[in-house]
């Protein structure tokens, strides 16, 4: 008898358990599975730096989660209404973030003595009365999944290993997932490895069923999909999107992607998707250090290429010596930070965004350069085509601002019309700028320098990072003529303001009296926690920063407008400082450094406290 | 920028491969190294000898880092990079890999080169980029006024080692053996017919080429490779290789012989059986080349200069190249449009 359909708004869903059980996995297939179905959604990876922590250890849990629903949604939720614990280690981990009431589904088999004190429960908190007040589901996944593969004579270790497809079978049970997108990536994962295909494949279906024949749920839910503008969707990843809009802007710009890196968390996924892509004609180099991927990069540039390097914290300071080169020698770089929480190794797959500061003051001397944030994992694709588009026209290095969150988190995107994406001219030099001469360091109305490669008749230039003399490029220690670069070289970028969108404000009846201003991926929570002021009749205006330097000509404006602002941000207050510093206005910070995105919930109380106050 | 067209005699005045001269590689700056420095030599020499590689100006990049020699890029009439402190390589590494149609020259010092960007340097070597690269090797920093270097001898009295170095020096030619050079040579900066004969091979090279020359500082290390470079004692000490010819010296008085183990060893030449005098081999195996690369336990005793080690391996621009054609020939040439609809899609409306 088919059971009860029940129909939710939104749903939000904590997969958890061990480093090695394929939580990550698990819930890409969801995330997959529902963005076909059309649901809006959104999504955070949350895992350890360890490769294989201890088995069943707290340090060790692993974590997906996902918001999705049948409205626009901006963040992956602030608690799981389900969580989905493989092991006693899982569950201590993550309890407290599950909503009051919530639904908690466990692998009842993981729960013997030993995992529970690993965990460090006192007693097994299926039985100690841990989980009163929870809709607890136990499932022995374990047992049941190797019973499923049985046949296939896998040992038992190989069988256990498919549990998660068991967990992922039953909760797209309870969701009303299609299977046939899990099953065809099943295909073209396993195709060619029959008896791991076929494990996978009885895992999944065994949960699947298990949830549609057990007496134990007594009905599913449905979530419809989200109203969306018309067009084809794929769902991407903050990596992907980065990847993508570089190849974009390559292909729209005729210069090849060279991009260079040196492995780091987060920032590898980016060399990794890169590196696919070889008859788009992009070279990738996995260099022998950070410092190196900068220069590669740098030289690349010099020579005609769209040179690019990527990285995050730890790799930013090692740059900062070469970006300062880039600044000097007025070349065409995009700088691609990653964030991740610091100091020092910090927390590497944990977000943050304090390399704000670092971006833009992070270099010796007077070392001005453009600075771009991208605010979801889609707008990654945007905010890489906008810094190559600045790097080229300006002829200057660009830092492009990502994080942990945004690279690893995915959403639904609208596919652009490759066609219909903007050109960028590489406007080369090609012949002489002054009479019969030619001046490298000759500026254009942007205050841009020519882009004279080698290779190009007549035009040989030395560059290098000693001073030089204003138009001609030879070496100079005069003084005027330093300050003057040093104006020239500030006066290029600040220039680029009249060149970017002006700030756009959401207040929709115009009269809030508090601004929430934001930069990065605070921008989903910002939304949806203003979206509950909103649904309380309180008034609340907010505006997110894609450009950080320089600023939007009428920021200031802005800031002015609103009697409170408000900067909600991953690190202690950065842009906070910088509004205030240069505006005078008594912006308020919002400081949240826990390796995780700001809540919507609390920022919810925070600007409503701000607004009492 | 993929497909640069280069024109080899190009407009704006550029006279033809063949008719170049010095002059058409000497930029119109001045030159301001100490009165009497051996950068100078080395200058005079590159800037002489270019015009004979059959090369254009226009199609040739001299990269460099900090240092005296750093100021070698703005004296060539040539496109150039003068870059940060050891990282010349690195820069190097993304022009010569990005566009394998230019003449790459990396010119560098003992500190930029071997202290600060000693790890570009190996790993430039190892990948066998397209570049010549030249170690001006003076044992000193001269730019910051005389502190020791990675190559300067134990007990070496500078500004920052007032009881003398506790360091052990590099041996360059060792260290780009070690690293998989696979052209690796020395020579001298007044020496100018070796060192031209030198440049000549590395420049035919394809690949890495490291060229070690040992350049007087006569400010802050005066007289510091004397005992080689300076005649009459340098007739005794340099050992002189030839690919294919016994290894002789001091007037074919002396020789490098196989001694017990296999040991090289220097020894006159009547002392030995002609069968142990060693035959220079460029190409065979590294240890040869590494076994007269400690000949010398510094240039105050016979040394030897000329080509060490020459053999072919995949240059690393090329074969990032092939990979690329591959993947065209394979996937088609990449479209856009399909690129980002890859994967799983669904359509609204």
């Amino acid at each position: 008898m088919p059971k009860d359909v029940e129909e939710k708004d939104r749903i939000v869903i904590r997969f958890a358990g061990d480093s090695g059980d394929g939580m990550q996995l698990t819930g890409d297939r969801f995330t997959n599975a529902t963005a076909v179905l059309g649901n809006d959604l959104a999504t955070l990876p949350d895992f350890p730096a360890e490769i294989r922590a201890p088995a069943g250890t707290v340090h060790g849990v692993s974590a997906f989660q996902i918001q999705f629903a049948s409205e626009d949604i901006t963040t992956p939720g602030d608690h799981p209404n389900v969580l989905v614990a493989m092991n006693p280690a899982a569950l201590k981990a993550d309890l407290h973030l599950l909503q009051k009431g919530g639904t908690v589904i466990v692998n009842e088999d993981a729960f013997v003595q030993r995992n529970v004190e690993k965990a460090g429960f006192s007693a097994n908190p299926l039985e100690d009365g841990t989980l009163e007040g929870y809709q607890v589901y136990k499932v022995p996944m374990t047992s049941i999944t190797v019973r499923a593969v049985e046949e296939l004579g896998l040992s038992r270790k190989e069988a256990e290993r498919s549990k998660n497809m068991f967990a992922l079978g039953l909760v797209s049970w309870m969701y009303g997932r299609p299977i046939d997108v899990t099953l065809n990536w099943l295909h073209k994962k396993f195709g060619d490895k029959p008896q791991v295909y076929d494990a996978n494949v009885a895992a999944f279906k065994a949960g699947y069923n298990f949830g549609e024949t057990t007496e134990l749920f007594a009905h599913s839910y449905q979530v419809k999909p989200a109203p969306a503008k018309p067009g084809t969707y794929r769902n991407v990843s903050g990596a992907q999107a980065l990847a993508l809009g570089l190849v974009a802007a390559s292909q729209r710009s005729a210069l090849s992607l060279f991009y260079a890196s040196y492995p780091i968390t987060p920032a590898s996924e980016l060399l990794h998707e890169l590196s696919r892509l070889k008859n788009f004609g992009v070279r990738t180099l996995q260099a022998e250090d950070e410092i190196a991927a900068a220069n590669v990069a740098l030289g690349a540039a010099f020579v005609g290429q769209l040179g690019v390097t990527g990285t995050s914290g730890p790799g930013m300071d090692l740059k900062a010596e070469t970006i300062g080169l880039a600044v000097a020698l007025e070349l065409p770089m995009v700088i691609v930070d990653v964030q991740r929480a610091g100091p020092s190794t910090g927390m590497p797959t944990k977000t943050e965004a304090a390399d704000l500061l670092l971006a833009m003051y992070g270099r010796h001397g007077e070392s001005p350069m453009p600075i771009v944030a991208a605010s979801s994992p889609s707008n990654c694709f945007d905010t890489a085509i906008e810094a190559v588009r600045i790097a080229v026209k300006y002829r200057t290095p660009v830092i492009l601002l990502s994080d942990t969150f945004l690279s690893n988190s995915s959403e639904p995107w609208l596919i652009p019309d490759a066609d219909t994406l903007p050109t960028i001219d590489p406007g080369f030099a090609t012949g002489p700028n002054a009479g019969t001469e030619f001046l490298p360091y000759l500026r254009d109305e942007n205050l841009a320098r020519p882009w004279a490669i080698p290779g190009t008749p007549g035009l040989r230039h030395r560059i290098g990072g000693l001073e030089k003399e204003d138009g001609t490029g030879d070496i100079s220690y005069e003084p005027e003529n330093h300050e003057r670069m040093t104006e020239l070289r500030a006066a290029k970028v600040a220039g680029i303001a009249k060149d970017v969108p002006a700030l756009g404000v959401d207040d929709p009846d115009g009269d809030a009296t508090l601004l929430v201003l934001g930069w990065g991926s605070t921008w989903g929570t910002i939304r949806a926690a203003a979206r509950r002021i909103r649904d309380q009749g309180k008034k609340v205006a907010t505006a997110h920063l894609s450009h950080l330097n320089p600023f939007p000509s009428n920021i200031e404006d802005v800031v002015r407008r609103y009697p409170k602002v408000l900067i909600p941000e991953m690190n202690s207050g950065q842009l906070a400082l910088l509004i205030r510093g240069r505006f005078l206005v008594d912006a308020k910070s919002y400081a949240k450094v826990q390796g995780l995105p700001i809540f919507a919930e609390d920022l919810e109380q925070e600007i409503l406290k701000v607004m009492a106050e | 920028m993929s497909d640069v067209e280069n024109e080899q005699n190009g407009g704006n005045g550029q006279r033809a491969v063949g008719t170049l001269t010095k002059k058409d590689f000497t930029s119109d700056q001045e030159v301001r190294w100490c009165p009497g420095c051996g950068d100078y030599a080395i200058l005079a020499t590159v800037q002489a000898f270019m015009p004979e590689l059959g090369i254009t100006p226009d199609n040739t990049v001299f990269v460099s880092g900090i240092g005296c020699s750093g100021r070698f890029t703005y004296y060539m009439d040539t496109y150039g990079m003068h870059g940060i402190h050891g990282r010349a390589p690195a820069l190097a590494t993304g022009i010569a890999t990005a566009r394998p149609d230019l003449d790459v020259w990396v010119v560098t010092g003992d500190g930029d080169g071997l202290s600060i960007g000693g790890n570009h340097l190996i790993h430039a070597l190892r990948r066998n980029v397209n570049m010549k690269i030249l170690l001006f090797n003076n044992q000193i920093y001269g730019l910051t006024k005389g502190q020791y270097s990675p190559t300067s001898e134990e007990g070496k009295v500078t500004k920052s080692t007032p009881f003398g170095s506790v360091d052990h020096p590099f041996n360059p030619i060792a260290l780009a053996l070690g690293a998989e050079a696979t052209f690796v040579a020395r020579t001298v900066d007044n020496d100018r017919q070796h060192l031209m004969q030198v440049l000549r091979q590395a420049a035919a090279h394809r690949g890495a080429a490291f060229v070690e020359i040992y350049q007087n500082c006569n400010v802050f290390n005066d007289g510091a490779f004397d005992l080689i470079r300076e005649k009459p004692q340098g007739v005794h000490n340099q050992i002189r290789l030839e690919h294919g010819k016994p290894i002789l010296f001091d007037e074919e008085n002396r020789c490098v012989a196989v001694g017990d183990n296999g040991r090289l060893i220097l020894a006159g030449v009547d002392d030995v059986s002609p069968d142990d005098i060693v035959v220079h081999d460029v190409h065979g195996r590294p240890s040869l080349a590494f076994a007269l690369a400690h000949l010398a336990h510094g240039p105050t005793e016979p040394t030897c200069i000329g080509v060490f080690r020459e053999v072919e391996r995949p240059v690393y621009g090329e074969a990032m190249d092939k990979q690329i054609e591959v993947a065209t020939e394979r996937l088609g040439r990449g479209d856009l449009a399909t690129l980002l609809h890859s994967g799983d899609t669904w359509t609204v409306g």
